[in-house]
């Protein structure tokens, strides 16, 4: 499709979605009024700057209704992610949009080599995440026979890949890691499973950790990007060529703002991504700030495909942390130790060995918590890891440290040490 | 009657324990008595010493963190099975012993040694009914 066909389909879509956006959202109505911008004014993609952007504290504040674009009895599933202060964000999809999502997430598994011939072995996890769902619709889509195996359980997800000859396999980049570390531990070689492709996503990760996953399993392997608040996986997924992913521009428009600002830069800048959806019905998003900063680009890519390229996320342009393909805001963290009375001090270190994630904190310790004895530590920080995970979704390691250890900072703290960094990886 | 021990936290870090001796040294004060809890993460230095008020101002002024618990102390016999008298009296009067460790200065007749258990009081009288010497923080300054 070339790109002035594309830009007119969008602008169709974009007028409708707008005005529909307008006339059945009040929190964006407000939004749009209050920025003096009615729906009239957007007539093509060219308009789009004057839209007000929408941040994920709107999608909080609007919790769990007050973005929902049509009536409840229109839905028919929802999925959320992780949230602060225990309010999670959660989408509304009608099976319009179930079906667009499936659609998006079929192109990958197609660029990724998938026919009605291969065996699609889903392993990222199923349930209120939108992994497991997005890439199983998609391999059903495809006609793929379809294997629903969620996170976990590697010796099964080894067994089944083996007996029923898996061609492609879906997960985070560190559980392919993981999978292909514990087949060469059995005695298996990269050629003895049928694998030819992996589709990994939703945790940050480095073209050497892409060599390691296609050494190991004998496979390609492609990224894939996406958030919940748009669909979930599939918003933009990788060709044949590896290099950057194309967005899918027939469901949504991608522009890359400077974030301090709010400037749109042109195609080639580095900045924040910020998504437009064109077709959705329950949970339309107008101008949505995802944070993950990246770089577009038009250039002809050599699969064929004209949609508009973007490189993997660069880093954040806030303090998110992506961690075990979980996301993790400080004030999360912070917010647990206020409820549990201890001192919002502390320390989060985050690194990976073997390629996965650790992921540490330290606290200092209340002085009437500490006695003679290791239990009463030890005790105290099973009692805050349980209380971390409850938010969190993930297992801290919780270091309790003598009072008034962690330095504190004149200016702005030093929370987060990521030493991931180290190995190359965008975080 | 009990005796003051000095619990100190210590991280698993390099140069902790150096902080703890040097400064009790500098406030010179004598260590009578010491053990160590470890886990992987951290440790617990107990101590008892000349002057454990002394001590703890010393250690908090290099910013260690520190607490005093109160333990049992007792003087036995310097003779086989002393120890074991002192500890059949206990279990004979269901008290568990949550730790326990000797005294560095040994006289020539006697052993000292610290129990750490749930109720002192209890603990203390009974040794006491069954003849055994218990020490006070007089003692460990004598010492």
């Amino acid at each position: 499709m070339p790109v002035e066909d594309i830009r007119k389909l969008q602008s169709e879509k974009l007028v409708k979605q707008v005005k529909y956006v307008y006339d059945n959202v009040k929190y964006y109505r407000d939004l749009m009024d209050e920025k003096g911008v009615k729906p009239e004014d957007i007539k093509s993609v060219d308009d789009l700057h004057k839209l007000p952007f929408i941040k994920k504290d709107d999608l909080r504040e609007a919790y769990p209704y007050g973005l929902l674009a049509t009536d409840i009895k229109n839905c028919v599933r929802i999925h959320s992610t992780s949230g602060t202060t225990g309010k999670r964000v959660v989408a509304f999809y009608t099976q319009n949009d179930v079906d667009m999502w499936e659609e998006c997430c079929a192109r990958a598994i197609v660029a990724a080599g998938g026919t009605n011939e291969d065996v699609c072995q889903v392993c990222y996890g199923y349930g209120l995440f939108t992994g497991g769902a997005g890439l199983h619709g998609g391999s059903h889509k495809v006609g793929s026979l379809t294997l629903p195996m969620s996170s976990g359980n590697t010796d099964r997800q080894i067994q089944f890949m083996m007996d029923l000859n898996s061609t492609i396999l879906c997960c985070t980049p560190s559980y392919a890691a993981y999978i292909g570390e514990t087949l060469k531990e059995k005695g298996y070689k990269p050629e003895d499973n049928k694998l030819k492709a992996g589709i990994f996503g939703a945790e940050p990760w480095t073209d050497e950790m892409r060599r390691d996953i296609e050494n190991s399993l004998g496979i390609k392997a492609y990224d894939i990007y996406g958030l919940t608040e748009l669909s979930g996986p599939g918003v933009a997924f990788e060709c044949e060529e590896q290099l950057g992913m194309h967005i899918n521009e027939d469901h949504f428009i991608a522009e890359v703002i400077d974030p301090n600002t709010g400037e749109v830069l042109p195609v080639g800048s580095k900045g924040e991504l910020v998504f437009t959806s064109l077709d959705k019905e329950a949970f339309p998003l107008l101008r949505y700030r995802t944070r993950d900063i990246c770089v577009l680009s038009r250039e002809k890519c050599s699969c064929g495909r004209t949609f508009i390229k973007m490189t993997k996320p660069l880093g954040r342009s806030d303090d998110m942390m992506i961690i075990r393909g979980v996301n993790v805001f400080p004030s999360q963290i912070e917010a647990v130790l206020l409820n549990c009375g201890y001192a919002p001090n502390y320390q989060i270190i985050v690194d990976r060995v073997n390629n996965t994630d650790t992921f540490d904190i330290n606290v200092e310790m209340k002085p009437e918590d500490f006695s003679d004895t290791p239990k009463g530590i030890t005790s105290k920080e099973k009692e805050l890891q349980s209380a971390m995970k409850a938010m969190l979704g993930i297992n801290p390691k919780i270091h309790l440290v003598a009072p008034k250890s962690i330095a504190r900072s004149e200016g702005k703290a030093v929370r987060v040490i990521d030493n991931r960094k180290r190995l190359g990886i965008n975080i | 009657m009990a005796v003051k021990q000095l619990s100190i936290f210590v991280e698993n870090k390099e140069g902790k324990l150096v902080t703890i001796t040097d400064s009790i040294a500098k406030a010179g004060i004598d260590i009578r008595a010491m053990s160590v809890a470890d886990t992987q993460e951290f440790g617990i230095f107990r101590l008892i010493v000349t002057d454990p008020e002394k001590a703890k101002e010393a250690l908090e002024s290099s910013g260690c963190f520190v607490s005093i618990t109160q333990v049992v102390g007792v003087s036995i016999p310097d003779e086989p099975g002393s120890l074991a008298k002192v500890v059949n009296i206990l279990a004979r009067y269901n008290i568990n012993i949550e730790y326990m460790y000797a005294f560095i200065t040994v006289s020539k007749k006697n052993a000292s040694v610290v129990l750490r258990v749930a109720d002192n009081e209890a603990a203390e009288k009974i040794l006491i009914e069954n003849g055994i010497n218990l020490l006070k923080e007089s003692d460990i300054t004598s010492m």
